[in-house]
């Protein structure tokens, strides 16, 4: 397999020093990096799993609406930054890995090279401080 | 394939007794084959190039990394821009908003430089390039955007017989924890995997480097761990310190080869050398 481009590395090296949680995906959806702090919102470490297909890292999220109801994927910031390579923000539920209910606001970004291209994503989480319902 | 060295000092040109050995031009070099030229940067050093007039060649290609001053003084000052039966094609990483032309044109213009790039008087052809594969004679080349300040490229060349990677300027380590020992994560790898020769950038000394991260160079050790990721089979340290002597190099140089147990041959640099690959 290529080496990733240059933008995506960078972008890998800086989530790497952030204390805040960053999602880093391909084109197509699948994670190929998030930083330790994303390691307690996924409840996996990046070292054990690599790289996760859309498929299976999307099982592990669990993004909810208002109502406590599932909120559908297109709804979703990242998605729809994959969708039409624009930045995009939110404010919705997870289920924690305790069980509990956990606001976040989410932002993300597409990583559009000097080429033009767009080459992946950003998802970058914050929790709101009205936490934990 | 057969290489010269014009210049192999980084930042900007350097003289004096204590560096004589090594040479004091910023980077140029050529490459050889099948009559065919390439130019890879336009550093001090190419003033010294000159084509032997029994050769006839009326083509070259300058293969430019990036637009710092180090890498492309020496052009305003290369003959064969000023003949005008010389063909010559310049090719350069364009920015993400201003083309090949619009960027050189900013040093080959007044107040910098007295002559507008339009009256050069050669048969000028300027090549965007960013990451791609173009083929030049029996040369393949292809090149990928670099860490580094800037739209930077690193140059890989296939001949008939030899692959060489030519990354003058290069921070691959740029990170929390340096490089990430991970093929696919390594800025650089696909120029230089498996090449035959790695000319890379090498600095600083691993001291000196945690002062100047985020600089766009590289320590001696990363420039060697690097090498050792790609799996070249020879490395020529590349773009010495202004302020380093002869002495200090030669110093350098003991230092890293002390330290490491690599597979591959490695050298200093040396303005003026000539390497033949078969």
């Amino acid at each position: 397999m290529p080496a990733y481009e240059i933008e995506i590395i960078l972008n890998r090296q800086l989530a790497d020093c952030l204390s805040i949680p960053v999602f880093i995906t391909d084109t197509i959806g699948n994670l190929i990096f998030y930083n330790e702090p994303a390691e307690e919102i996924l409840g996996k470490r990046f070292e054990e799993t690599g790289e996760m297909p859309v498929a299976e890292w999307a099982i592990d999220f669990k993004p909810l609406d208002e109502e406590g109801l599932p909120l559908p994927p297109d709804e979703l910031p990242l998605v729809q930054t994959l969708h039409d390579s624009l930045p995009h923000h939110k404010t919705f539920q997870i289920e924690s890995m305790q069980g509990k209910n956990q606001t976040i606001s989410v932002t993300s970004y597409p990583i559009v090279g000097r080429t033009g291209n767009m080459m992946g994503a950003v998802a970058i989480f914050w929790k709101t401080k009205k936490n934990e319902n | 394939m057969k290489i010269n060295l014009w210049g192999v000092r980084g930042s900007t040109p350097t003289s004096g007794p204590e560096t004589t050995y090594y040479g004091g031009n910023t980077s140029c070099m050529d490459v050889w084959e099948d009559g065919w030229l390439l130019i890879l940067d336009g550093g001090s050093g190419i003033q010294k190039l000159v084509i032997n007039p029994g050769l006839k060649t009326k083509r070259i290609d300058i293969l430019l990394t990036h637009f710092h001053l180090d890498h492309i003084q020496g052009l305003g000052f290369f003959y064969a821009l000023f003949d005008p039966e010389m063909e010559v094609h310049i090719w350069g990483p364009a920015s993400s908003s201003r083309s090949l032309h619009s960027r050189l044109s900013r040093y080959l213009s007044p107040p910098l430089f007295p002559v507008l790039i339009r009256d050069l008087p050669c048969k000028l052809t300027l090549h965007d390039i960013s990451n791609s594969i173009f083929t030049i004679g029996p040369f393949t080349i292809q090149t990928g955007f670099l860490i580094h300040p800037g739209p930077t490229v690193g140059y890989r060349i296939t001949g008939r017989h030899s692959v060489i990677a030519y990354m003058p300027d290069h921070e691959p380590a740029l990170g929390k924890n340096g490089m990430i020992n991970d093929r696919k994560w390594i800025s650089g790898f696909d120029i230089a995997k498996d090449a035959d020769l790695l000319l890379h950038d090498a600095q600083y000394t691993a001291i000196e480097y945690e002062r100047k991260k985020g600089w766009g160079h590289s320590s001696i050790d990363d420039a060697g761990l690097f090498a050792s990721f790609a799996n070249v089979k020879n490395l020529l340290f590349w773009h010495h310190d202004p302020n380093r002597t002869d002495l200090q190099l030669n110093e350098m140089l003991a230092a890293f080869k002390e330290n490491s147990h690599y597979e591959f041959n490695c050298d200093l640099a040396r303005e003026g050398a000539q390497i033949v690959l078969k």
